[in-house]
């Protein structure tokens, strides 16, 4: 019965609707697994833009110690991250940089959004050299509000952007 | 000589004049100590300068554009001061001039750690700045204090006062591509004010 | 380095053995800078230093803003290190005014603007200790500071922004037992840092990496101006809370810490030294407050300064002397208001003391200048 279904002419047609069969099989548990090994290895970008760099340090100290959580302390070279922790007030000098930054990482790539002065230009919202808000720059995953955020909220910031990629398509182009 | 207006205890200077600075006590020989510091550019300059205040630790000396690089010579050769802690523009729109403050301190005369010598000097102040290209200019005091290199920089962006013989008149804080007035002008407004 | 081109991208006549290279802002090196330099094998021949990346425009911000809501923004540009840097605002507006202060609230604003020094320079350290690939000295201070910004948080409320400076004296009088607890903590965090010797300061890589770079001499240090730690690791003994004492300093008893070197190592010991004294001044300073009054002479809803005037006001912050100027018009917002900063200062140095230094040791002399750059840029 199989040899008269599939002939010549139509086996392109029938190999595809098997892959795509294969495909439905394996990619729940398939993308579980990736997303499973990007939700324990968060690697931030080292860019500090402002002043909210110093309770992002603290995040790392012993005593919040943010490592636990997956999200390893930011030293590495950028093209190794996947995550950008904007912390503080972007100015015109660095928006430039920063998206030049965001587009030299590789996919997938985060963006947590810390500080007001990062989500609305916070106190800083007249200020002639500050923009209101990176939304325009880069886009954001999660923000987190705070002037400065206490490293307890970054955490959280973090643990709900973990939330998020759990619930994230491992595979864009399928 | 000096200035009239804001100067404490000017009855009681004359007979403490000569008196070296001391340390914190006597509240009324520390205003003498500054008279005489003033007296001597007053000695100098005569009418060339002018004594804006003389406060406890702060002597405030306002000189005109041509005079300021010969007072700041004498002030660091004659006076002792060695270092410049801070150029400060400020901008008045209503006598088309704009300031440019020096607060000159010392470390090296142990006598004159406490003081702070304020001196002024004015620049012509033009509607429509073309930063460096206008008579909105002052002679550098780099030769004189080494430490104004980046202050005047930034005076420099910030107001649009060129500083003839600065050998390093970039553009430090802004950004590169500010096309605008200088921001700490009066007539750049900011968003929304 | 000349032309109309902005310095990122004027094209540069290099020659073929020299080598330009940028140095941040992404750079675990550099902080919220740029530093160009211009290398020759290893060597570095010129340095540039490209600051203004947090440039916020806080001098033009504060003439829109009265007397008292000028102070949340002001303090941002240190924020681990507030208390210190509103000081002298504070000083200058109430001498604009002229409010007095309590005696309590005197003693209250040098207890927390020790502390504060104590939370900055552990940051400081830590940084420095990434800096020169010392994890250990990165995870002991930021650690050691959490006890302190406990303290602080019991005395204002936040973490690192205070906002616990207003003119007239401080906003909240100390919490009950206070000072025993700030005692307790101030004694066991000096036995703390006494311990950084041990892993740090006789460290013999550290000593290898620090000795002898960067050197800059007791002349230079006071010609180029510079402040703070820079000028008394350079055998220049010149720190304000002694020479200008403002508040309560005249009753304490400070001490100096000076070294003659004049390198990277003394730089990076003179701020370690410093935090003992503060802890010596804490305790002094406990001892001698009045137990009990008021911290805080109310003022009038939007002050207002007398006439046209202008103040200068300085204190000793963590990076150095940190002076502000606030001409006033009469009005109820400054007309001109400029904070001359420690950072800034130290940055003319940079250039001068890298010049014919390894491209190694930029970081180790870099962040030797006790240096942050948001405040630089304000």
């Amino acid at each position: 019965m199989l040899k008269d279904l599939v002939t010549p002419e139509n086996a392109n047609v029938f190999v595809g609707k098997l892959g795509d069969i294969l495909e439905r099989a394996i990619d729940k548990p398939l993308g579980y697994a990736i997303n499973w090994g990007r939700i324990w290895s968060l690697w931030p970008v080292h860019i500090e833009t402002a002043c909210c760099s110093v309770e992002f340090g603290a995040a790392s100290s012993p005593r919040y110690d943010v490592e636990r959580f997956g999200i390893i302390e930011a030293f590495g070279s950028l093209r190794q991250c996947d995550l950008v922790v904007v912390q503080g007030t972007i100015t015109r000098k660095m928006a430039p940089r920063l998206r030049l930054v965001y587009d030299q990482m590789p996919e997938p790539k985060y963006v947590i959004a810390m500080g007001a002065c990062a989500i609305t230009g916070g106190l800083y919202f007249d200020s002639y050299n500050v923009l209101p808000g990176i939304d325009g720059v880069i886009p954001v995953d999660v923000y987190v509000p705070g002037c400065p955020p206490r490293p307890e909220t970054l955490i959280q910031g973090c643990m709900l952007l973990q939330e998020k990629i759990k619930r994230m398509k491992a595979r864009k182009f399928v | 000589m000096s200035s009239d207006s804001e100067k404490p205890n000017a009855d009681e200077t004359p007979e403490v004049k000569s008196t070296p600075p001391a340390t914190k006590k006597p509240e009324v020989e520390l205003p003498a100590f500054e008279k005489s510091i003033s007296d001597k550019i007053v000695e100098k300059f005569g009418d060339k300068v002018e004594v804006t205040f003389v406060k406890e630790d702060r002597v405030g000396i306002k000189a005109g554009r041509e005079n300021v690089h010969d007072v700041a010579e004498f002030i660091r050769d004659a006076l002792n001061y060695d270092h410049v802690e801070s150029v400060s523009g400020v901008d008045y729109p209503q006598d088309k001039e704009i300031e440019v403050v020096y607060h000159i301190g010392s470390y090296s005369d142990s006598s004159l750690a406490r003081q702070i010598l304020v001196l002024s000097t004015r620049a012509q102040r033009e509607e429509n700045p073309i930063p460096g290209n206008d008579a909105t200019k002052l002679p550098t005091l780099r030769d004189i204090f080494y430490s104004v290199e980046f202050h005047e920089r930034e005076v420099f962006e910030m107001f649009g006062v060129f500083f003839e013989g600065h050998p390093d008149n970039r553009r430090l804080l802004l950004p590169e591509d500010w096309a605008d007035l200088p921001p700490l002008r009066k007539d750049f407004a900011i968003k929304g004010r | 380095m000349t032309g109309e081109l902005p310095p990122g991208l004027a094209l540069q006549k290099v020659d073929e053995r020299i080598m330009t290279l940028n140095v941040g802002p992404q750079h675990p090196g550099s902080g919220h800078m740029r530093i160009i330099v211009q290398i020759d094998g290893d060597y570095i021949v010129a340095c540039d230093p490209d600051p203004g990346y947090v440039h916020r425009g806080e001098e033009k911000m504060a003439e829109y803003r009265n007397y008292i809501t000028n102070i949340p923004h002001l303090e941002r540009p240190v924020i681990h290190d507030s208390c210190n840097v509103l000081y002298p605002y504070v000083l200058g507006v109430e001498e604009l005014v002229g409010i007095e202060v309590p005696e309590r609230a005197k003693y209250v604003r040098v207890i927390a603007s020790e502390l504060n020094r104590c939370i900055y320079t552990m940051y400081w350290l830590a940084i420095y200790g990434i800096f020169l690939g010392h994890s250990t000295m990165f995870m002991w201070p930021a650690g050691d500071r959490e006890l302190l910004i406990d303290l602080m948080e019991k005395m204002t409320g936040a973490r690192v922004t205070h906002a616990h400076f207003v003119p007239g004296g401080v906003r909240n009088d100390l919490p009950p037992n206070f000072e025993d607890v700030c005692l307790r903590q101030v004694n066991y965090f000096e036995k703390r840092i006494k311990e950084y010797s041990a892993v740090f300061y006789d460290n013999p890589i550290l000593i290898a990496r620090t000795k002898d770079t960067g050197i800059l001499s007791r002349e230079d240090a006071i010609r180029l101006g510079t402040t703070g730690s820079v000028l008394r690791a350079s055998g220049v003994d010149y720190d304000l809370r002694k020479k200008e004492p403002y508040d309560v300093y005249e009753e304490l008893d400070v001490h100096t810490n000076v070294m003659k070197e004049g390198d990277s190592y003394a730089r990076s010991k003179v701020p370690w030294l410093d935090m003992m004294e503060s802890c010596n001044i804490i305790r002094q300073a406990l001892q001698k407050m009045p137990k009990s009054g008021s911290v805080r002479t109310k003022l009038k809803p939007n002050p207002k300064g007398k006439g046209l005037d202008s103040v200068y006001k300085r204190v000793e912050s963590g990076r150095g002397s940190l002076g502000c100027y606030i001409v006033s018009d009469g009005k109820t917002e400054p007309y001109r208001l400029k904070m001359s900063v420690g950072s800034f200062r130290n940055l003319i140095a940079l250039p001068y003391l890298l010049k014919g230094e390894k491209l190694g040791n930029m970081p180790s002399v870099y962040w030797s200048l006790n240096y942050w750059p948001v405040e630089a840029d304000r």
